[in-house]
């Protein structure tokens, strides 16, 4: 038996006493025994999931339960109990903390429009929201979009639809078949050549009053501050973590917003990070997952319309900072989930103790981000030394000519199996491979494949681990193999 | 339906308006002290919330513990809380609704542009369903100087 104290507003279920005795070894099982007892206390100590609702306070001897062990904390006969309320409330808002938009040029001078941009912008023009005003303010600003790829090609056709005065584009890469599920930027003529000429050629299509900028280059931390500097706000269309942490850093470094966006399979992430108060890239993610943790697109594959339903989240909240309207997506990262058509939003703080945009930075200039993310610098040495471990596509395809018996191993998955395969391959993908290797004789000479070499050196790896001694690993996987030998198959 | 009534008397009034100016584009909160649902005194508590005190306060146990201490040595008793929403109407909103005390009164002053306009009592229907608004009744200050401020 203790004794609980009962606050003010709670003592007309009580009737109307302050002290109430209750029996129970707990916390927990006094306040069952309490609201046994005065069954009305219930419905505000407890919400629908029987949990203690947040502001309700519960003190044994002055100390708070929460720091000793909450409902289990052991309550003695002579201690005291108190409820004790937190008051709490607020004005209405959608968001948890008001984001106001901020116009991010506020003194620029604003450039006029032509006759045929009144008539091209004319549904943003009779908006009030938007204006003249705010038409000019695109016009005048500067985007600049990382990658022409999933991201980057629908926030570059609806940036340059919208009007925003240039956009540059940051890309080294060639268009490829296996583009074009999702890239909207580019056709299948365009298969082959540069991104960015294909980019540029749609951009200007679409509307020709805008300035397409163009810059083929690997972005890298020698070259990210200069490329940013003419802009107003980068968006983050990359697929890789060295990179993005670097768009993040630079953004921090420049005081630009970063309209952030990422995509795997089914699932697309997005937020505004790097604005003045807002938190950034690494508040949120301060370390980058172990390498391989993560597959890329590449390796998990990606919805094809995902690219579009993020990009279009970037290119809103682009649009919006430059014209300063809205509540911005700035300490809101939101998580969309297209197979269950959902969106749901965490809050996201600014950390003080963030190691770039805290108040004591330990980052204060670019990095070598390849080796923050554990991506070991690409020198070829180590499969130099480790030949006899690997096969190539034509030495393969020699030893298969000259009747070797070897055995093919794909350790693909079942779908990318029925894309294309080496003749007389077993499939035992990655992930079975530990609870069917039995299947394999350890004294058979085994050539290991997949779709570019990475699965199936971990295949490689594990099964020498486990004791087979004649493993080979097919260099630049079924991809080579298709290049090299057997042109006729299809690549994806 | 008879609507509950709190009277409060002109120096409190002022004292919760000028608190609500001074803490815009915050929130400001505070206790309410009286007697026979009559505040005769208030007092100012700091606004602790961390989640962006534009939109928020927060009443922390130590300084509800501290209210009720000042209403025993009043002789008085803890009427309810006070606090502004800065640039909206003095409405409860669903966030106020979710953690808000049955019997208290709640009072709301809306402060637009740091100038206090409305104000409002709110009490939480017994069910949590909803609030019911109460009428507010600006009695005789039978103590001009009773309403004062602690914690500033």
């Amino acid at each position: 038996m203790a004794k609980i104290l009962i606050p003010t507003p709670l003592r007309p279920y009580t009737d109307k006493q302050d002290a109430v005795d209750a029996a129970g070894a707990t916390v927990g099982e006094l306040l069952a025994d309490l609201t046994r007892k005065h069954e009305g206390l219930k419905a505000h100590l407890y919400n629908d999931q029987g949990k203690l609702r947040s502001f309700v306070n519960v003190y044994v001897n002055d100390e708070d339960i929460r720091y000793l062990q909450k409902e289990q904390t052991p309550v003695a006969a002579n201690d005291t109990v108190s409820i004790i309320p937190s008051v709490a409330g607020g004005a209405p808002t959608t968001t948890e903390q008001e984001v106001r938009a901020v116009p991010l040029h506020p003194d620029r001078e604003l450039p006029t429009l032509t006759n045929d941009e009144v008539k091209r912008y004319s549904r943003h023009l009779i908006m009030p929201e938007v204006g003249v005003d705010g038409q000019r303010k695109l016009k005048a600003s500067k985007v600049l979009c990382i990658g022409a790829g999933g991201l980057g090609s629908p926030v570059a056709m609806y940036l340059a639809a919208a009007g925003v005065g240039t956009i540059g584009l940051v890309d080294f890469d060639v268009v490829d078949f296996s583009n074009l599920q999702r890239q909207i930027l580019h056709s299948t003529p365009d298969v082959g050549r540069p991104k960015l000429a294909s980019a540029k050629d749609k951009l200007t299509a679409l509307n020709p009053e805008i300035e397409i900028r163009t810059h083929e280059v690997a972005l890298s931390s020698e070259n990210a501050l200069e490329l940013f500097a003419p802009y107003d706000v980068i968006v983050d269309g990359t697929d890789n973590f060295p990179t993005r942490y670097l768009v993040n850093d630079a953004c921090v470094l420049l005081g630009k917003p970063n309209a952030y966006g990422s995509i795997f399979r089914f699932e697309g992430q997005a937020s505004v990070f790097a604005t003045k108060d807002g938190p950034c890239y690494r508040c949120l993610y301060p370390e980058p997952p172990p390498p391989g943790l993560v597959p890329s697109c590449a390796e998990g594959g990606v919805l094809g319309v995902l690219p579009g339903m993020i990009g279009m989240v970037q290119a809103t909240e682009t649009i919006k900072l430059i014209m300063g309207i809205g509540e911005p997506l700035i300490g809101r990262f939101l998580i969309y989930d297209a197979l269950k058509m959902k969106f749901r939003e965490l809050k996201l703080r600014k950390d003080p103790d963030c190691p770039v945009c805290g108040t004591h930075p330990t980052v204060t200039k670019l990095i070598d981000y390849e080796q923050f993310c554990g991506i070991a610098p690409t020198a070829p040495e180590p499969i130099a030394v480790n030949n006899a471990t690997e096969i190539t596509a034509v030495e393969l395809k020699q030893r298969l000519d000259r009747g070797d018996k070897l055995k093919i191993v794909d350790v693909r998955e079942p779908n990318e199996y029925q894309i294309n395969k080496i003749a007389g391959s077993v499939l035992i993908p990655l992930g079975d491979v530990p609870k069917r290797y039995n299947e394999l004789d350890p004294e058979d000479e085994i050539v290991v494949q997949c779709k570019m070499g990475g699965r199936s050196a971990k295949a490689a790896d594990f099964l020498r681990s486990v004791g087979f001694k004649k493993i080979l690993n097919l260099k630049g996987g079924i991809l080579d193999w298709i290049d090299k030998v057997d042109p006729s198959q299809p690549k994806y | 339906m008879n609507s509950r009534q709190l009277t409060v008397t002109g120096g409190v009034d002022e004292a919760i308006r000028a608190h609500g100016r001074a803490a815009y584009p915050h929130e400001c909160c505070g206790a309410l002290l009286g007697r026979d649902n009559r505040v005769s005194d208030i007092v100012a508590l700091p606004n602790t919330t961390e989640e962006g005190p534009r939109r928020r306060f927060l009443v922390r146990p130590s300084d509800y513990r501290e209210a009720e201490r000042r209403a025993s040595e009043l002789g008085a008793e803890l009427l309810g809380f006070y606090h502004s929403h800065p640039d909206h109407p003095a409405r409860p909103s669903q966030y106020d609704l979710d953690h808000a005390w049955p019997t208290f009164a709640y009072i709301i002053v809306a402060v637009a542009a740091g100038s206090a306009g409305e104000m409002t009592v709110w009490y939480l229907k017994d069910d949590r369903s909803s609030f019911e608004e109460g009428s507010l009744q600006h009695g005789e200050n039978s103590h001009p100087d009773t309403a004062q401020a602690v914690h500033g």
